[in-house]
């Protein structure tokens, strides 16, 4: 039963979509405000059946319901309770129906609390939820049922990938699908817009609040799904250019730059049709990526069943979609208005480079991930990755950095070079005194990048509080204090890349069990291995006693074995102290009773996602900030008309 | 414990017992001696395609024939060759596939040209755009 009315849920809430997409329509083409008045009721109640649908589903999880096609191909009753939970969205259909959730719940919330836009443009982007809403219904419902049954049920489930059961499972899929599909929020907001014609200052201040929080999500996720990955694969990496990171990139670049531009045309009323085009490519980008993952075009842990045919499906959604968007764009911007104009030496024009850059690097990552798909169709299968993407859009990062450090030191309007150069004369000297000693200090050992990145990623950190300078810390807006965090995260963050790259030291051993090994200042007694048992795996342990010079820390790697299904995986073991991580890896047994093992010190590598959250905690930071605002200024206002 | 130890050796056994069937491959975890040749090797190593994985350079990757390619790459290391020879042999022998590093080939040109031809955009695009508010 349970089963089924998740599919009746399902099938009500496509219903309601197409009555959504319909009363809208009608409602706005006819001037018929009744129609317009049961748009709101339709999102939301089609908010709550998805939801219902996907609590029923984690509910068949749970249970360990064998007679459900999906729970018996992907889940077992012998798994811990938090897999049989996160594994609703490790494998396809869960996921898709996760993302179909997620439209619909994040629609239920423009409906419910968006209250900045006008009635009409209102209603054309619940219009266009809707519309969107629609095709992934139809790509669930049709080529990826959840809930189907399967008879006779089998005794037991197929089980879920070891590598996907890690508590990161429970984490990293539903924020950064928050972020992915929360962008589905910007994408509607610019088709009603466009709808509508109005597109200026008011209609940004409306939209910059969900674009903040669908970026401050995606990029914990990203953040989450890097540190996973990191710890889980056992190879020391964070970041391996992999196609399916790069779609989750892709989203982030350009929601980024969305970020700042909204903040133009909320300031400045300027940059109008590009924050409208940057909003449609958003979440455009996330449909690219929905595509590359879930079509079976790439092979990865991400991509769960391999099935030509929903790889078309989603193609035509793609291009129904973005086409559609495109062709509205290019039909109604010619009457929207130019924006506000303005100097060359101004804080839009930082905004604009800002934008002009993570563009840029947006076409490069997007071009690299579908090069050798496309040279693939001419027979000639090559290769991109970490070389290319590093030498490129590395570059053009850095180059970022540094519009970044001197944009929130420039005003608004009109500036003079000269007060930006010497705003910038404190960080201008520690990037000359970084770069000599680390020039004395590593010359020739490290690579150009991370010498770049490690400069400036100092010099950047210091302007980037620079903002805070002499001013009243309590007084400050909580808005400005969010953008401070943030940008400083980006160099935190820069920093650990740079480090990690620069200074990493990585020794292979092959060790008996009471050998010693000493590697960059660490020393590392391996004392013994022994096999231990955990739910659903078993595994080799082996004891290490690890110090540098103070008292000895006893840190566990595991080499597990998983029965269903049958797979082995490292757990590679961490000890975080503040300058850098220690990260341990048992290998095989190799001849003589000795054990390989990776071991490596990674100097300020956790920076790297300490920066990652202290940019989405900025972001959080700002939301909350202008909200805050925005409920002051009415509340005052109120009381004003009171008295 | 010590019989479940040697069971489960017995079970880590069998594949290792199945990769004696290639070739020794003594150096896929084991440094070389030389740092400034191990960085060599190693920078190598991680933009060469593990050809049995999905997405994973031959340095973070498990599979036998990684290990492999990564002992076949220290060993012509140790023996004086460029890594950029070695780059061409294994191109040789497996294809373009095998490198992350896209190479000079025409079918590549456009993957280089692409990201001048974005920034050149932008930047026409941007001239115009302030020299035009400028002059108002």
């Amino acid at each position: 039963m349970i089963a089924e009315t998740g599919l009746a849920a399902l099938w009500l809430a496509a219903a309601l979509a197409l009555l959504q997409l319909l009363l809208a329509f009608a409602g706005l083409k006819g001037g018929k405000p009744e129609l317009l008045a049961a748009v709101r009721p339709a999102a939301v109640a089609q908010g709550l059946l998805t939801a219902i649908a996907f609590a029923l589903l984690i509910t068949l999880f749970l249970r360990s319901d064998m007679s459900v096609l999906l729970v018996a191909t992907n889940s077992h009753s012998m798994k811990p309770w938090l897999y049989k939970f996160a594994g609703t969205w490790g494998n396809h259909e869960g996921s898709m129906l996760l993302w179909v959730t997620v439209m619909g719940v994040a629609g239920a919330a423009v409906a419910l609390f968006e209250r900045a836009l006008k009635r009409d443009a209102h209603m054309a982007t619940l219009g266009g939820q809707a519309a969107i809403s629609l095709g992934f219904y139809a790509f669930l419902l049709f080529s990826s049922n959840p809930f189907a049954r399967i008879d006779p049920p089998p005794p037991d489930g197929q089980g879920l990938n070891p590598l996907l059961q890690d508590p990161g499972l429970a984490f990293h899929p539903p924020t950064l699908y928050l972020g992915y599909v929360g962008l589905s929020v910007a994408f509607s907001f610019a088709i009603g817009a466009l709808l509508t014609r109005q597109v200026d200052a008011a209609f940004a201040r409306a939209m910059r609040p969900w674009v903040l929080a669908a970026w401050v999500l995606l990029t914990l996720g990203i953040t989450a799904g890097s540190y996973w990955a990191y710890y889980e694969l056992g190879w020391g990496g964070w970041w391996f250019w992999d196609p399916v990171e790069n779609a989750s990139l892709m989203p982030w670049l350009a929601a980024t730059a969305l970020l700042h531009s909204v903040t133009v045309l909320a300031t400045r009323d300027a940059l109008r049709a590009w924050t409208i085009m940057l909003a449609v490519i958003a979440f455009s980008m996330s449909m690219v990526g929905t595509f590359l993952v879930r079509s079976g075009i790439l092979t990865s842990v991400h991509a769960f069943a391999v099935d030509p045919s929903r790889g078309s499906f989603i193609l035509a959604l793609l291009a129904i979609y973005i086409g559609g968007a495109l062709a509205l764009f290019g039909w109604r911007i010619g009457s929207v208005r130019e924006g506000a104009p303005f100097e060359l030496v101004s804080r839009e024009t930082m905004l604009v480079a800002n934008n002009l850059l993570l563009s840029v690097i947006l076409g490069i990552v997007l071009i690299g991930t579908l090069y050798p798909l496309m040279t693939e169709a001419f027979g000639h299968k090559v290769s991109v990755g970490a070389p290319y993407f590093d030498r490129i859009a590395g570059p053009l990062a850095l180059a970022l950095m540094v519009v970044l450090a001197a944009g929130p030191l420039t005003r608004w309007r009109r500036d003079s070079a000269s007060a930006v150069g010497k705003r910038l004369i404190v960080p201008a000297l520690l990037l000359v005194v970084a770069a000599g000693v680390l020039a004395i200090l590593a010359w020739g050992r490290i690579g150009v990048l991370p010498f770049l990145g490690l400069v400036i990623a100092i010099a950047v950190g210091a302007a980037s509080i620079a903002p805070l300078w002499k001013r009243k810390l309590l007084r400050t807006p909580l808005f400005t204090w969010g953008m401070v965090i943030a940008h400083l995260g980006c160099a935190v963050s820069l920093a650990g890349m740079a480090c990690d790259s620069a200074f990493t030291v990585e020794k292979l051993v092959a060790a008996r069990p009471g050998d010693t090994i000493q590697t960059a200042g660490w020393t590392l007694r391996f004392v013994q291995i022994m096999p231990v048992a955990g739910d659903n795996w078993t595994a080799l342990q082996a004891d290490m006693q690890v110090d540098r010079g103070g008292a000895p820390v006893l840190i566990r790697p595991q080499s597990r074995f998983f029965a269903s299904p049958p797979t082995s995986t490292s757990e590679a073991a961490l000890l975080t102290r503040w300058n850098g991580q220690l990260y341990v890896v048992l290998g095989e047994e190799v001849e003589g009773g000795r054990w390989q093992m990776r071991i490596w010190w990674k100097p300020f590598v956790t920076f790297i996602w300490l920066g990652g959250i202290m940019i989405a905690l900025g972001g959080a930071l700002a939301l909350v900030g202008r909200e805050r605002r925005g409920w002051l200024l009415k509340w005052r206002a109120r009381r004003e008309v009171e008295a | 414990m010590k019989l479940l130890l040697a069971l489960l050796m017995a079970l880590v056994a069998v594949p290792a017992a199945a990769q004696t069937a290639l070739p020794p491959a003594p150096w896929a975890d084991r440094q070389i001696p030389d740092a400034a040749q191990e960085r060599k090797a190693k920078a190598l190593m991680e933009t060469i395609r593990c050809l049995t994985c999905q997405s994973q350079s031959i340095a973070d990757s498990g599979a036998s024939m990684a290990g492999d390619m990564r002992s076949q790459i220290r060993e012509r290391i140790m023996a004086g060759e460029q890594p950029e020879a070695i780059r061409t042999w294994l191109i040789s022998r497996y294809g373009d596939w095998v490198s992350y590093e896209p190479t000079a080939a025409p079918i590549l040109w456009p993957l280089w040209g692409a990201p001048l031809l974005f920034l050149g955009l932008g930047l026409l695009l941007l001239r115009g755009r302030i020299k035009r508010r400028k002059s108002r």
